[in-house]
């Protein structure tokens, strides 16, 4: 049972509730959905997760901004070709401190799910948040991302338009920003989609949130052969935020109520409140070369291999 | 008695050098030793030639100039003077570091067809008598895959530009990001890009050379930073696969889409160059940003 189910069930439990009147019965079974989250909802598989961070109520990014930020003035347009819904940006104070923020905006209903792409950005969106991102180094405002995407859009127009030159443009400027960029994962982290927005000073995960090179179902249909086979590649992927914190890949894990940050997103709103003001004023000492230099560090030292070291051995250095 | 000992150790490690000088690729390059009577086909017009004809011209199609994947040894042979190239950055081991199932002997098997380390072999050559750093990719290698050990060589390729002051030039023939090593591949993009920044920075000239087929993850980093971009004719060069794109929009693709001739008409390569006249096109470029020091 995944955990879709098992908030059906807990829903049916919940509307019984209401229909209820007798005072010991509303007692009773108020301890059953009590029970019955704290054993369903507490062992979550890499599916599960997977499940969450796609669910169509979890907060996305325009929510954050309305949350955490305030006098937020949104951005539009790459200046070059046209404005992009996937991606949303522009500049705000957090907690008088004043800030660039980007992110990914999935909708919350069809017709928003459609004006925005479902997240998945064409060229001139990553344009667009490279264009706000210079904007942020020029004027030295800390960056803050939210990643929320299933990738880069697939198409005819974002290939003719140059989907790869564009990523592979932020990624080479990222890396020279002297200001901090500041990561969050809310939901669906997708490969070089995710990437282009997420190369951060310091990244962070919520719980249930995932990230990856591709999707489970892409995984299991390139590797596999059989695209059905998604749950197994969920948890082959090593995508959820604690197998990446034990890789080191992100810093910091954000907890989650107890069934996904849908359940209360009022928690996870100042739980990331938490974690950036921290993040913020680890990085307002550093300057400018130290940050750029951290950020370069972090990602030239990313790597699982081993090398026999010859040059050692002759002792000349190459 | 302690004598004897160091001795011995040092018997052992030039014993195992010795193995390991062989096992390097060797500076001076033999041609091809290609079997008397072996037949190629083309796979675009069906012919069939001795396959030494194709070795002869520089493996393009006699008949219809489809440019046939080339192996890295093949393309440093037919780009660098003779014997000018040194490879630097040998002894890569890649692991599998999410654990999955048949990985290693997948990067056996592909060792072993390919004789490399991995997907990608970077050294100093020359070219004319102008040195710089050359980078090739093998898509023979898992596809020319990007895994930790790519990822770690392309850095260490820009480092070495870097560090001896010279250009760079990458060939690249790639299916992308290594799904076996998951995230660790996605951070190559990162990486790389963040190494080319840095070459940028020192006002050092990158070339990348986009040959048949460049997609994904290596596309959308490291290949299309070049201060110049060249690609071979037909070549498939995209961020998405044609099959990816054509599921998600539910339609058949144009003519040519995504090939060289299409991205140079969007503007995304700088020029189009048939594989005869790449080595004379790279000399071209070499010279005129050719140093006073030089």
């Amino acid at each position: 049972m995944d955990i879709l189910q098992k908030e059906q069930k807990l829903k049916k439990l919940e509307d019984e509730l209401k229909r209820l009147d007798d005072e010991q019965a509303i007692k009773n079974i108020k301890k059953t959905i009590e029970d019955y989250k704290a054993k369903a909802m507490a062992s979550l598989t890499a599916w599960d997760r997977v499940l969450l961070a796609r669910h169509a109520k979890r907060p996305h990014t325009q929510d954050y901004i309305n949350a955490l930020f305030d006098d937020f003035i949104e951005m539009h347009g790459d200046r070059t070709y046209e404005d992009d819904r996937a991606i949303i940006g522009g500049i705000g104070l957090f907690e008088s401190t004043p800030v660039t923020i980007i992110g990914q905006q999935k909708g919350d209903c069809t017709e928003d799910n459609i004006a925005c792409n479902f997240a998945m950005a064409h060229p001139e969106g990553y344009r667009k948040a490279l264009r706000l991102m210079a904007q942020a180094d020029k004027f030295n405002r800390p960056i803050i991302a939210f990643v929320d995407t299933p990738g880069a859009f697939p198409g005819i127009g974002a290939e003719s338009r140059g989907q790869g030159r564009a990523i592979a443009e932020n990624l080479f400027e990222m890396s020279r920003y002297g200001v901090p960029i500041i990561v969050f994962v809310i939901g669906e982290g997708g490969s070089g989609g995710a990437l282009a927005i997420g190369m951060g000073n310091a990244v962070y995960m919520l719980e249930n949130s995932i990230y990856s090179i591709l999707s489970p179902e892409g995984y299991a249909s390139i590797l596999w052969k059989d695209a059905s086979k998604a749950k197994e590649a969920a948890e082959a992927m090593k995508l959820t935020s604690y197998d990446l914190k034990e890789f080191e890949i992100i810093d910091g894990i954000i907890k989650e109520p107890l069934g996904g940050a849908h359940r209360d997103p009022k928690v996870v709103f100042s739980n990331v409140k938490e974690t950036l003001r921290d993040a913020l004023n680890q990085f307002a000492s550093m300057s400018h070369y130290e940050i750029r230099t951290a950020r370069y560090t972090k990602y030239r030292n990313i790597g699982f291999f081993q090398r026999f070291n010859y040059d050692n051995l002759k002792g000349v250095s190459s | 008695m302690k004598r004897d000992v160091l001795k011995s150790a040092f018997q052992k490690r030039r014993r195992l050098l010795q193995t390991l000088n062989r096992m390097a690729m060797p500076s001076t390059q033999k041609p091809v030793d290609v079997p008397e009577g072996l037949y190629e086909k083309c796979m675009q017009c069906n012919a069939t030639f001795l396959q030494e004809r194709a070795v002869e011209n520089a493996f393009v199609c006699p008949e219809c100039d489809n440019h046939f994947r080339m192996r890295a040894v093949d393309r440093i042979r037919m780009i660098c003077d003779e014997g000018s190239f040194i490879e630097k950055g040998y002894g890569y081991i890649t692991l599998n570091p999410l654990f999955q199932e048949g990985y290693e002997q997948k990067v056996f098997t592909a060792k072993k067809r390919t004789k490399l380390d991995e997907a990608y072999v970077y050294g100093y050559a020359e070219n004319h008598g102008y040195p710089f750093v050359i980078g090739v990719m093998d898509s023979h290698f898992m596809m020319g895959s990007m895994g930790s050990v790519v990822g770690e060589k392309v850095t260490k390729s820009v480092e070495y530009a870097l560090y001896k002051k010279l250009p760079l030039i990458i060939f690249l023939a790639s299916g992308g990001a290594r799904m076996q090593e998951g995230i660790y591949s996605l951070m190559q993009m990162a990486k790389t890009s963040g190494a080319i920044r840095k070459l940028h920075d020192q006002g050092q000239l990158y070339v990348s050379v986009l040959t048949h087929p460049t997609t994904g993850g290596v596309t959308a980093s490291f290949a299309m930073l070049g201060d110049i971009i060249l690609a071979e004719p037909q070549a498939l060069i995209g961020f998405a696969g044609p099959r990816v794109i054509e599921q998600t929009i539910k339609q058949s693709l144009p003519e040519g889409f995504q090939k060289a001739e299409f991205l140079q008409a969007k503007g995304m390569v700088d020029a189009v160059i048939h594989r005869h006249k790449l080595r004379d096109t790279l000399h071209t470029i070499l010279k005129i940003h050719a140093r006073s020091e030089v």
